[in-house]
């Protein structure tokens, strides 16, 4: 392959990626797939109960069963006071960490873990579960978000005051933390507005979904030294959080990252690694522990659930004034739910002069929440984009003619702070109006939604290094987890600078004894911030070779230039000597000064950030309430697709989680505070008969920070979906649906009471 | 208790193993033959990442015991492509980017090889209803289903 239509030799090509032959062959080895000579299994006992005091545990039988080797619960971790809860300048709170990862005084939710064996198999680890025996003194729960910030509701932390408010309140109580964002007088801007719409909207909790379950091994080394092999989204997230719930050393741990089976931002925390390395240190024996999918639903993720009310008003020529959000987002049961980022993103998309967000952050005896793709910014964008498309009803103008009339861009003032630089929100709507599926008819029953979404984007702490091998081949090691193809862009950009063909160029995530710090992967900050270090890191390479070919033919190094993949003499030498390709250069290293490399750290700023615009039509079944998917499309600013095949699949993909999380994806508590649907049976991701093919259209406005114009891709997908779904049902049977999921039931009630 | 004796093919090969009884086919397949792509994702037949063939039939490996295997003939994703030759459906994947974490992905081609099988020339709703026992949570099928159906018409061309 040589050349495309933007001018450049590999960017935007659909190359095959290096990882991918392992991937479609079965060798490729996730967290599940290592073992080690010797190891035990290593399995939980979790919390029956929503809400409960501990009062005692024995586990004396358990451990008299044949077989187990080693017993740990909260009283073998460290604990950590209130004043060591935050190391260094970031998140974690390692006391909230700790608590979530054993229990201590309390349970606080359904699959709370309380006690943990080693035993030489699982069926004598399972066995030795049933053998412990838990006390419990049962005490009131609450699940759900609005009963949590009632003043009589059970309170789960007697330390935990609200955050954000004066004067600090005397009564510990439910809600962690309110954050106001505002811009503007909302007052006078709803005074000034001809047309108001307000209206309430819930969502519920739903998780990630990832397919692989979360696994470990962990070695303990008779030294101290701990050795951890597990997926994860960040294998120096890992050792981080290990270190600092264990006590260690960061410097004695080792960890080496597995292939990810999937994250979406629930593998950026740790829930077995401490307490696998807690289990080999009392037993001896390295650990193996896995989780069942039934401990993945109870116990890991999901994303927070809601309670919103939205207030738009727009004078009648379609400008809107002013827009007020109210968020509630439960978090689980430690502070922490993104509803500060739902306040941020929320009405990003558009350019308004008087705004207010204010959002409570909630704790329930629910799992602790933890990051979902763009965590926050779906949820808010439910409610408001859906509050859009009822404004724009009452103003009788085209839904998407209304966005564009207040469409942010470059210079338009957030509400949080920034002002936005170059974006590409309207170019997204202009793709949009001209793609054929937004004049396509409809027939009965039929309806067509539009939304939009906006996320900021993500660079951060980026570690990577790039090799010329002595046959002038390249690595490039990088220390973010590749959880979609993100080791095929760093090729493609590394072949892009050296010039050479893709097929010389291979891409390595290295453990974290093989490359410096590295953000997690998340934020949708890998092909943006790791590419940026990889391409000054290659660049790097390239003053290298050029300087190793002066010396050989005895000029100046600027009489060098380095073209198409080799070093080729300039100016007043141009011709006089015989060009030197990557490889002749790398055969001579010894010659000229030693291997070529380069290692670059960088904490990396400017990721662009990012607009999408959906298109989606539905069919409402008036009989079942059952919705199906007729058509959809999927347009949004990439900046530059690096490798479009994945850019398309981070957006199908995306869709298609919103779509479940808008039709089918639920949380469901008894009364008793308990899950009732921890399986893939019950809690129904979409499956391949549920969607139709997902149109895709890339729009490209650089970003103007990165070398070949990158903004993050993987998390703005999935933000429009959900009212997307919610403005074509309204469409097609004049319902406003405000409470996710909108699943069979719900669509029936509403059809039954007038739709 | 005493470890059963069972004897199978796996992949063309004569394998003889000795399982406890309550050992599934898929802990046979990864944890006592070290043949890992077989994937476990839910344990109860829901997600379809741990798809072998069992005489010809399509299963959860997870649904089936480990002594139900005796005298059968398995087919795991190992055994998928023919030495350094990846099978069409396995190259199709690679160039369309059909996956993405590739968890589901050996699922995914077992399924959809035993679909072309049995029929080859799939409308996309029978694909789709096919593979509607497998679940991927990071593509949202599209270019799964496009590469099924592309090795179908490339089949019926060549």
């Amino acid at each position: 392959m040589s050349g495309n239509a933007n001018g450049y030799k590999w960017i935007g090509t659909r190359t095959i990626r290096p990882d991918g032959v392992d991937k479609v062959t079965g060798r490729a080895a996730f967290g599940a797939d290592f073992a080690l000579p010797g190891m035990l299994v290593g399995k939980i006992l979790r919390s029956p109960h929503a809400h409960a005091r501990i009062l005692s545990i024995d586990s004396s039988k358990a451990e008299a069963l044949p077989g187990v080797k080693a017993i740990v619960t909260s009283a073998d971790f460290p604990e950590i006071p209130p004043s060591e809860a935050i190391k260094g300048s970031s998140p974690p709170n390692y006391r909230h960490l700790s608590q979530n990862l054993m229990a201590r005084e309390k349970v606080l939710y359904d699959g709370h873990a309380v006690a943990a064996v080693a035993a030489t198999s699982a069926a004598v680890a399972s066995e030795a579960l049933s053998l412990i025996s838990v006390e419990y003194e049962v005490l009131p729960h609450v699940t759900d978000v609005l009963e949590a910030m009632k003043p009589d509701a059970p309170v789960l932390h007697d330390d935990l005051f609200t955050g954000g408010v004066e004067p600090k309140p005397d009564k510990p109580s439910n809600v962690a933390k309110r954050v106001e964002f505002a811009i503007g007088d909302i007052d006078a801007g709803f005074a000034d507005a001809d047309v108001v719409v307000e209206r309430d909207y819930s969502t519920e909790g739903i998780h990630q979904g990832y397919i692989e379950t979360h696994a470990v091994v962990a070695n303990m080394g008779e030294d101290g030294q701990a050795t951890i092999w597990c997926s994860s989204q960040g294998h120096f997230m890992v050792r981080q959080y290990t270190a600092g719930l264990l006590n260690m050393n960061i410097g004695d741990i080792k960890v080496t990252p597995a292939e990810i089976g999937g994250g979406f931002g629930g593998k950026t925390t740790v829930y077995l690694e401490p307490v696998a390395l807690l289990l080999s240190r009392k037993s001896g024996h390295a650990i193996k522990m896995v989780m069942t999918r039934d401990e993945v639903f109870r116990a890991t993720g999901p994303t927070s659930g809601s309670a919103m009310t939205i207030k738009i008003g727009a004078k009648k020529d379609g400008k809107i004034t002013a827009a007020e959000a109210d968020l509630k987002f439960f978090a689980g049961a430690f502070p922490g739910a993104p509803v500060h980022l739902g306040c941020m993103c929320g009405f990003t998309p558009y350019d308004i002069e008087n705004v207010k967000a204010v959002g409570f952050d909630v704790v329930t005896n629910r799992p602790k929440a933890i990051s979902y793709r763009a965590p926050g910014a779906p949820i808010a964008a439910f409610a408001i984009e859906s509050a859009i498309d009822e404004l724009a009803g009452k103003l009788n103008i085209e839904p998407l003619a209304l966005r564009e009339m207040n469409a942010a861009r470059e210079g338009t003032r957030t509400a949080y702070g920034p002002t936005l630089g170059v974006v590409g929100f309207e170019e997204t709507l202009e793709a949009a109006k001209t793609h054929p599926h937004f004049s396509e008819p409809l027939g009965p029953d039929q309806g067509r939604g539009i939304a939009s979404g906006y996320w900021f984007n993500v660079g951060g702490e980026s570690s990577a290094s790039v090799s010329v091998n002595e046959d002038g081949s390249v690595t490039v090691t990088s220390g973010a987890p590749d959880i979609g193809g993100s080791r095929a862009s760093l090729c493609i950009m590394a072949a892009e600078v050296f010039g050479i063909d893709i097929g010389e160029v291979r891409a390595v995530i290295g453990d974290t004894n093989a490359t410096a710090f590295n953000r997690h992967t998340g934020g949708s900050r890998v092909t943006f911030a790791l590419g940026m270090v990889v391409v000054n890191a290659a660049e790097d390479c390239i003053v290298q070779l050029r300087t190793a070919a002066a010396k050989i033919w005895d000029i100046d190094v600027e009489a060098v230039v380095w073209e198409e993949g080799e070093a080729r003499p300039a100016g007043d030498n141009a011709g006089k000597f015989e060009p030197l390709s990557l490889g002749d250069l790398a055969a001579k290293t010894p010659m000229t000064g030693g291997p070529i490399s380069s290692e670059k750290s960088s904490n990396v700023q400017g990721p662009g950030p990012a607009f999408g615009t959906h298109i989606c039509d539905v069919e409402v079944d008036r009989e079942t309430g059952h919705v199906k998917i007729l058509r959809y499309t999927a347009i949004q600013d990439a900046g530059r697709a690096i490798h479009p095949g994945y850019v398309e699949g981070q957006m199908q993909g995306g869709v298609a989680q919103g779509i479940g999380w808008a039709l089918n994806e639920e949380y469901i508590y008894g009364d008793d505070g308990r899950l009732q649907n921890p399986g893939f049976l019950d809690y129904r991701i979409p499956v391949a008969s549920d969607l139709p093919m997902i149109d895709t259209v890339i729009v490209e406005v650089p970003n103007p920070t990165h070398p070949y114009g990158v903004r993050g891709v993987g998390e703005i997908p999935i933000i429009p979906p959900m009212a997307a779904v919610a403005n074509a049902i309204e469409d097609a049977v004049g319902m406003r649906l405000t409470d996710l999921p909108m699943s069979p039931p719900k669509v029936l009630e509403a059809l039954e009471n007038g739709g | 208790m005493a470890k059963n004796h069972v004897t199978t093919t796996i992949n063309g090969e004569p394998v003889e193993f000795l399982c406890e009884t309550q050992q599934t086919l898929l802990d046979v397949l990864r944890d006592e033959l070290q043949l890992t792509g077989s994937k476990e994702g839910c344990a109860s037949g829901d997600c379809g990442a741990c798809s072998v063939m069992v005489d010809d039939r399509l299963v959860c490996s997870c649904l089936v015991m480990g002594v139900e295997a005796e005298g059968s003939s398995i087919e795991t994703i190992e055994g998928m492509a023919d030495g350094e030759n990846l099978h069409p459906l396995q190259q199709k994947f690679l160039e369309n980017a059909a996956l993405q974490c590739g968890i589901c992905t050996p699922g995914f081609l077992i399924a959809a090889k035993s679909l072309l099988e049995k029929n080859p020339d799939p409308t996309e709703t029978e694909v789709r209803y096919w593979l509607a026992g497998n679940l991927c949570r990071c593509t949202g099928y599209d270019k799964i289903i496009r590469s099924v159906l592309e090795v179908a018409a490339e089949a019926k061309g060549a």
